[in-house]
């Protein structure tokens, strides 16, 4: 059986760590997840974050915004990875499911994350 | 309207300008000096994409800034001028002495840098340079999003 994937969630402050709270409240504490906050960081700096916490490991990195610092600096790490892919626009429906599907093929499981967390964002009511 | 903000923020291109600063000033189109992106396509794509298609991103370095002032002065659009360091400002600052002020937005810890403000970490080399553009007429101020005190350069030093 191959491994199973890690995600990490890189975001501004405390927004991972709060998303990982979340996540372990619904999921319980075998989620596979890693929080990275980009606080106090440079470009250099959150890129070894990320790179420590991703570990060598098959990874869905989770980011918050597309053009934020996060989602650069994932990017760049992800670049010429085949085992790392990145996905932007994080929510808690994409992590929960993630959660339960870190058995997928990283490319899929990737691919799951996106669609998950659109169909979560919706307009209520009227 | 030209070049309104110039900024130092070792990020580059993120949040807190395209969204924080952008948004509030306006802004058409961002300068970002810096070699090392100059250099590399790859991260142009990648800083492009963060940014929303309504703002135009020009990539210069540090010796091609002086020959397109002009060019950035006669835009009808407001735009910002970024720098990922304090010497790369001084370097455009020395060649474009319209610069009157200046803003760290983000210069993070690392080795040799001690803490001037949570967003602000600079050794003493650093610090002497943004004194001694001060001491030349430049305006100073370090101040990460707009709705922040500008922390004037005296109390970061």
């Amino acid at each position: 059986m191959s491994e199973r994937l890690t995600g990490v969630v890189v975001a501004h402050s405390e927004l991972a760590a709060s998303l990982l709270a979340a996540v372990s409240a619904i999921a319980g504490d075998d989620t596979g997840l890693v929080a990275v906050s980009n606080t106090g960081c440079d470009r250099g700096a959150l890129l070894a974050g990320l790179d420590a916490a991703i570990g060598g490991r098959p990874a869905v990195v989770f980011t918050d915004m597309a053009g934020g610092s996060c989602a650069f600096t994932a990017a760049a790490l992800a670049r010429g990875r085949g085992d790392v892919r990145v996905v932007t626009g994080v929510n808690l429906a994409m992590l929960v499911d993630f959660a339960f599907h870190r058995d997928l093929p990283v490319a899929e499981a990737a691919q799951r994350a996106v669609e998950t967390g659109r169909t979560a964002v919706g307009l209520v009511g009227k | 309207m030209s070049l309104v903000l110039y900024r130092i923020d070792d990020r580059l291109i993120h949040g807190q300008v395209v969204v924080g600063w952008g948004q509030r000033l306006g802004i058409g189109f961002i300068v970002l000096v810096d070699d090392g992106v100059r250099a590399n396509v790859w991260e142009q794509e990648l800083y492009r994409m963060g940014v929303p298609p309504a703002i135009d991103v020009v990539f210069t370095g540090v010796g091609e800034a002086a020959g397109r002032a002009a060019e950035w002065a006669a835009d009808p659009r407001k735009g910002i001028l970024l720098t990922g360091d304090v010497e790369t400002m001084a370097a455009v600052c020395a060649a474009l002495p319209e610069v009157r002020q200046v803003n760290v937005g983000g210069i993070h810890a690392r080795e040799g840098r001690t803490e001037r403000l949570r967003y602000v970490f600079l050794t003493e080399a650093e610090a002497a340079r943004l004194k001694a553009l001060a001491d030349r007429g430049v305006e100073v101020t370090a101040q990460d999003v707009p709705t922040a005190r500008p922390v004037p350069v005296a109390e970061l030093l």
